[in-house]
């Protein structure tokens, strides 16, 4: 899979929602609301344009209303867990506030992290801490009203796969040695005659693993607002009232589901990296 | 006549078949070791979940390429 067809799908997806978008048809709403765009609409109270930068070498770079929650999840994320690793310096007991925070930072690392990865986890937990938590307060703020979950575009699900992919190639190669790494790829003691089949089906393995982490943390948040989003439109659909007050105790019941499932996405997320990061570092098991 | 609305219906009827196929045979045999060990519920309720969300995961991935039919012009 050249970086070409990869492109080019990418570009086609995009072009097709975003044609979507502009026509307006029926169902142009939902995707309105799900996509990515240049508004942050506060409904009743109006609408605010994102001013349009100049373009930098070509290439556009206004932010849009995805990167101004994925930036407010950064900051987010900063904020609280400066504070939480402020707190410990007094004491090592934690108090309420950094006590929940130790329990998910904890269950991370001993249940995550030390199964997988096994000897010599403590390097990779800062960065399965971030990912997790970045994944987490991204999902959890496309719940609040009037936000957008920054975890439902393509590219920064496809960008925290390829961070997976680099941690996972250089660990590998660090700690198995250029040649010793790509050489432990393909299962020891095979007949030669299987060797052409094998490596290629590894390297696709390679490739393959990133890519369906992106597609899946993508493709959970997307169905689940738009499924929200349709049956509240069922509502303006049918042009009836009556219709309501099923719509809108299927919608709870699926908002319910979507917290569960933006906790399970995380969960999932990182413990897929630290899965791959272990069975890259170390290729014997 | 679009194939492309077609296709994208049957497709995402045949995914839906096959995520569900999937999930309940995991959730059978989820069940059955529950029943047979009532002291492993939790942790057999935790691999359940886990399990659930990879299937579900790639019945996600038809979805996808469902939506993108369907949207065609």
């Amino acid at each position: 899979m050249t970086g070409n067809t990869v492109l080019d799908t990418l570009k086609v997806a995009t072009d097709t929602l975003s044609h979507t978008v502009a026509k307006q048809s029926d169902s142009g709403w939902i995707l309105h609301h799900v996509m990515d765009g240049k508004t942050i609409d506060f409904a009743p109270f109006g609408e605010f344009h994102i001013p349009q930068l100049p373009t930098l070498f070509g290439i556009d770079i206004t932010p849009t209303k995805h990167v101004f929650f994925m930036w407010l999840s950064a900051i987010l994320l900063i904020v609280i867990m400066v504070f939480v690793a402020r707190s410990y310096k007094k004491s090592l007991i934690p108090k309420k506030f950094s006590n929940f925070f130790e329990i998910m930072i904890v269950f991370v690392r001993d249940e995550i992290a030390k199964p997988t990865i096994g000897v010599g986890y403590e390097k990779f937990t800062p960065y399965l801490l971030t990912a997790f938590f970045f994944i987490l307060f991204g999902n959890f703020l496309g719940l609040l009203p009037y936000s957008s979950t920054f975890t439902s575009n393509i590219g920064i699900t496809a960008t925290l796969a390829a961070f997976t992919f680099m941690m996972t190639q250089f660990s590998g190669m660090r700690q198995n040695g250029f040649f010793g790494y790509w050489k432990g790829l393909v299962p020891h003691g095979i007949p030669i005659w299987l060797l052409p089949l094998m490596i290629p089906v590894e390297f696709l393995g390679l490739l393959t693993k990133p890519f369906a982490l992106a597609i899946r943390l993508f493709a959970n948040m997307v169905a689940g607002h738009t499924v929200i989003l349709a049956l509240i439109g069922l509502i303006f659909f049918m042009k009836t009232i009556f219709v309501a007050p099923v719509s809108i105790g299927f919608a709870l019941f699926i908002y319910l589901l979507e917290i569960l499932v933006a906790l399970i996405q995380a969960y999932i997320f990182t413990m897929l990296s630290s899965l791959f990061i272990g069975m890259a570092v170390h290729q014997d098991h | 006549m679009d194939l492309a609305h077609l296709a994208a219906g049957i497709g995402a009827g045949l995914t839906v078949i096959g995520g569900g196929l999937g999930i309940g045979k995991l959730a059978s045999s989820a069940m059955e070791a529950s029943g047979r060990q009532p002291e492993a519920a939790g942790a057999i309720r935790t691999s359940m979940i886990i399990a659930a969300a990879l299937i579900e995961g790639m019945s996600f991935f038809g979805l996808v390429i469902c939506i993108l039919l369907a949207l065609k012009a």
